[in-house]
């Protein structure tokens, strides 16, 4: 390997962004396209008595309106869900449909119920005001705990109870027994609350169908331009896949919210073949709000107990999760196989159970964000965690130091198996609290905190020591458990005649960096400059077929897969090396662009052997020409990142106010390719962490309409809500994949929220405060300083 | 309505409806897409753009509101092919990630600077207030704004 990997390389994608020159979709626009607005629901729930849409037929401009009844007509299904997680005692998961427009009734604020396509936005917003739906309101249900209930209102008719399935995982009778021979038991109730994902750039799509060549393309936000097109052209429009190109230029970040693929664009792409001219959709922010899947809103009960050493012997927990009012595309799996399979964190806990039930609500689908499962999980643990030590007076610190997984490197000691399906690859989870303690510097901390206390200032230190499971998945692990795709990755590398290098990658960047990280991995393995390699990523007809970017998955998995091609062109390479040379494959190495002979100075270089491969009038018997290979790599397990963040706050005393004071954090994602890109990553994890904890929350009244569906209401972290934050990393290699990494997307924002919380929680201390629902906003810390 | 005005030094005229905001105009009829809608409340700041020398919000203004005036965008920003310092310093302080917020950030660090060439961190963080970035956690945007201020 040569020098870029593990150096701060400056991003190649900068270049265009800062000068204003991103493509994102809402910037392409293609000949006499037209422009298509939505009509949705104002209700949460509500029969449709009638749609009339010949007023705004009628308006000058209008091209087209369709309604859910020609969605109805044209039999198509809406987008699907790609998870199938049963019931206990082996019943199937109910699956309500979701029509791209809903023809009979309405199931949340913003379901939409008609299409307006018009020569101008402004006249399509004209027209779609003057749809008349005739709305026959009904009551609703928002809260997950109480739509299981017995009489809440039905989301779906042929969903009993509004539960989509129930789940367990764990062992309940050595958890059973565990609670009953427990020296201390520490119980909390929490919500981990309904978060609006709000991806600065909305979602949008430019359909268009050319009836010559009797194809689509798709111009749209996603993650995974390939995912879309299997569900799109497999599941919902029925379009063979040489017949549909998705394409995802630029993407304003995901964070989850862009994986999905979302009825709006199906019916987009479906509306530009009925018109037979291209049609454009941008959603506005208020429609991002009530159309874009939210994350989160898990309304749970848990416990541990723990024995007289303080040692922790098990942990329970209750959960009702909300999927909202449709199964968005991997919603099934948040709850259970993202949440579940992690509940033994990084502690030793013998005996676990965790139950899940999922409810549809009347709120817009639920679905991944931004760490999608893993911060629930993280929340409870480690929140319980604090609350125990605190309980028993022992400090937090050492009380996680007591119980963690001894270190582990997955090489010499095997992989950790917990009590909850997985194995974790490998750990050191002291070594990261202890380097963030040092980092922090505690004792000197806790002197502060005690002095700052006694001038009657309220300080708090708070700790949170996550894992993560993410370079999702082994195929045939997730297939097992429901998922109904592989979740490999694929990457192609096409060495130009002059040894330059184009990467095609199945992973999409939406922010992440995967212009430079990959070109860095693949210019250090062939000794060959930054500007020698560039990156092709999100378009279905150059790229090999990958599952996208999620789940901190780029790097593990596309990311191995591109050094698997970055192998075979080696091998093939020095095949033809050892024609060039006159020597056997075997007595070359490869180094700094060259093969050489071992032990002499005999040597060809890549772009020399480069040019070969395309011009090969002298080349080795029954080698085919071209050096370009594609390949697929199928993770041989979970990676898991793991860290330890400390937060110090200080709450006012007289408004309530919480001010981050500093917040320092050691994370762990395996070998670090770009040190600069993984600090970027964790701030802005961070940052949406505290967003969870301190401001943010989806609002909704008991009819089920969104309080606080504007940027205006809802509260966004903002930059003066922050310090610097002090980041710093240990490095455990992954054992099972190439490049010995493990992922950063999702790490900050698991991490934050508890840490902020129990820092929150500590400074409350003297006020008797043990818990208090997120967000922390001033009004409820100072309401629960003066009970 | 007819209404002319100057963008990043060419002048261009064009017949809009009455109610086509600034930002609309820009991207839709001039073709400048550098300038970014991210809300509809005027909160996100990724329409940040500076008419006749100070930062607005091109959400906030009709496009014939600003008859004859001087507008600058992110792609009038560097000139004769050199970047601007805050640009600069936003790429080598890794202050974006997906970009999306990254035309407003910098015509907003740009007024700032005019106002405060030495701004404390506090005084940037405060002035960014009006935009917001989901991707940096705002860090490294502070850093460049900071790394900025050494060079302009
Ligand atoms: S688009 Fe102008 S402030 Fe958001
Ligand atoms: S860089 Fe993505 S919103 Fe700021």
């Amino acid at each position: 390997m040569g020098d870029l990997i593990g150096k701060s390389v400056k991003r190649v994608e900068d270049n265009r962004f800062i000068k204003g020159e991103g493509k994102y979709t809402d910037d392409f626009n293609m000949d006499n396209q037209t422009h298509a607005v939505y009509v949705r629901s104002p209700h949460a729930h509500a029969n449709i008595k009638g749609v009339d849409t010949s007023k705004a037929e009628a308006l000058d401009g209008v091209v087209k309106v369709f309604t859910g009844q020609d969605i109805a007509d044209a039999g198509i299904v809406g987008s699907i869900c790609g998870w199938q997680v049963d019931f206990k005692n082996g019943d199937t998961m109910k699956e309500p449909g979701h029509p791209i427009m809903v023809a009979d009734k309405v199931r949340h604020v913003g379901d939409a119920v008609a299409l307006v396509i018009a020569e101008s936005k402004n006249i399509a917003r004209d027209a779609a005001g003057l749809v008349e739906v005739n709305y026959e309101v009904l009551d609703a249900v928002v809260n997950p705990k109480e739509a299981a209930q017995d009489g809440a209102p039905l989301v779906h008719d042929d969903v009993p109870n509004n539960t989509i399935y129930d789940w367990e995982l764990g062992n309940k009778e050595e958890t059973d027994a565990a609670f009953e021979k427990a020296h201390h038991i520490t119980e909390l109730s929490y919500h981990n609350q309904k978060l609006v994902p709000n991806a600065i750039e909305p979602r949008a799509a430019l359909g268009h169908f050319d009836s010559n060549e009797d194809k689509y393309t798709l111009y749209t936000t996603s993650q995974n331009p390939h995912l879309a097109r299997l569900v799109i052209g497999a599941f919902v429009l029925s379009i063979p896949e040489h017949k549909l190109r998705v394409i995802s230029p630029d993407v304003g970040g995901g964070f989850g919210s862009k994986i999905f693929v979302y009825n709006d664009e199906c019916g987009v792409l479906w509306a530009a073949k009925q018109i037979g001219r291209p049609v454009k959709w941008t959603a506005d922010r208020t429609e991002a709000f009530f159309t874009d899947c939210h994350g989160r809103d898990h309304v749970t009960d848990a416990k541990i107990a723990l024995d007289k050493e303080g040692k922790i012997i098990g942990l329970r927990t209750k959960t009702y999760a909300s999927l909202g009012a449709y199964l968005s595309n991997f919603s099934s799996c948040v709850p259970t196989y993202l949440h579940g399979t992690l509940m033994q964190g990084l502690y030793t806990t013998p005996a676990i159970h965790v139950d899940v039930t999922a409810v549809v609500t009347h709120t817009v689908p639920v679905d991944a964000l931004r760490g999608a499962g893993r911060p629930e999980a993280t929340y409870g643990i480690e929140r319980l965690v604090e609350t125990a030590a605190r309980e028993i007076g022992m400090d937090p610190a050492e009380f996680r130091l007591k119980n963690f997984i001894p270190p582990f490197d997955g090489v010499k000691q095997p992989g950790y198996q917990t009590q909850v399906a997985l194995q974790y690859d490998s750990g050191n989870y002291e070594g990261a609290l202890k380097k963030a303690l040092k980092n922090a510097n505690y004792e000197k901390l806790k002197k502060d905190r005690d002095k700052a206390r006694a001038e009657g200032k309220l300080l708090g230190i708070g700790f949170s020591t996550y894992i993560e499971a993410c370079g999702i998945a082994p195929s045939a692990v997730v297939g097992s458990l429901g998922a109904r795709v592989g979740l490999y990755d694929a990457a192609s590398i096409r060495v130009h005649p002059t040894g330059k290098v184009t990467i095609y990658s199945g992973a999409h960047s939406h922010g992440q960096g995967h212009e430079t990280t990959f070109s860095q991995i693949v210019a250090d393995s062939f000794g060959i400059g930054m500007e020698d390699v560039n990156v092709v990523h999100g378009d279905t007809e150059s790229v090999p077929f990958g599952m996208g970017t999620y789940g901190s998955r780029s790097l593990a998995v596309c990311g191995s897969a591109i050094m698997k091609s970055v192998d075979k062109v080696k091998e093939k390479g020095a095949r033809i090396a050892a024609h060039k040379l006159e020597c056997s494959p075997d007595d070359l190495e490869f180094a700094n662009g060259s093969w050489t002979v071992k032990g002499t100075d005999k040597s060809v270089g890549f772009g020399d052997v480069a040019l070969t491969a395309y011009v090969p009038h002298s080349y080795p018997e029954n080698e085919e020409p071209g050096l370009d290979f594609a390949s697929f790599y199928d993770p041989a397990n979970f990676v898991f990142p793991f860290g330890a963040h400390i937060c110090v706050v200080e709450v006012d005393k007289e408004t309530g106010q919480v001010k981050i004071v500093r917040y320092v954090t050691v994370d762990d994602a395996g070998n670090i390719i770009n040190p600069m890109i993984v600090d970027g990553q964790v701030h802005g994890g961070v940052a949406h962490g505290i967003g969870q904890a301190l401001y943010e929350g989806a609002v909704y009244d008991d009819s089920g309409q969104l309080l606080n569906g504007s940027m205006l209401d809802y509260c966004m972290p903002r930059a003066d809500n922050f310090p610097m934050f002090e980041t710093d990393t240990t490095v455990t290699p992954c054992p099972h994949n190439p490049l010995g990494v493990k992922g950063i997307g999702e790490a900050g924002t698991i991490g934050s929220t508890p840490a902020v919380v129990n820092a929150v929680i500590d400074a409350l201390s003297d006020y008797g405060v043990k818990d208090l629902q997120m967000p922390l906003t001033p009004q409820s810390v100072w309401a629960a300083m003066q009970s | 309505m007819e209404v002319s005005m100057t963008v990043n030094g060419t002048s261009y005229t064009h017949d809009v409806e009455p109610r086509t905001l600034l930002v609309t105009h820009l991207r839709e009829n001039l073709r400048l897409t550098g300038t970014h809608v991210g809300c509809d409340t005027s909160s996100c700041g990724a329409c940040t753009i500076i008419v006749d020398g100070e930062t607005v919000k091109s959400c906030t203004l009709l496009a014939v509101q600003c008859e004859g005036a001087e507008i600058k965008t992110i792609e009038g920003m560097a000139e004769n092919g050199k970047l601007h310092p805050i640009q600069e310093s936003f790429r080598e302080k890794h202050g974006l990630q997906c970009g999306f917020c990254t035309p407003g950030m910098i015509l907003s660090s740009w007024q700032l600077l005019e106002r405060n060439p030495n701004p404390s961190e506090d005084e940037i963080r405060h002035s960014l207030e009006g935009n917001f970035c989901r991707c940096t956690g705002y860090q490294n945007i502070v850093t460049a704004v900071q790394d900025a201020a050494t060079k302009v």
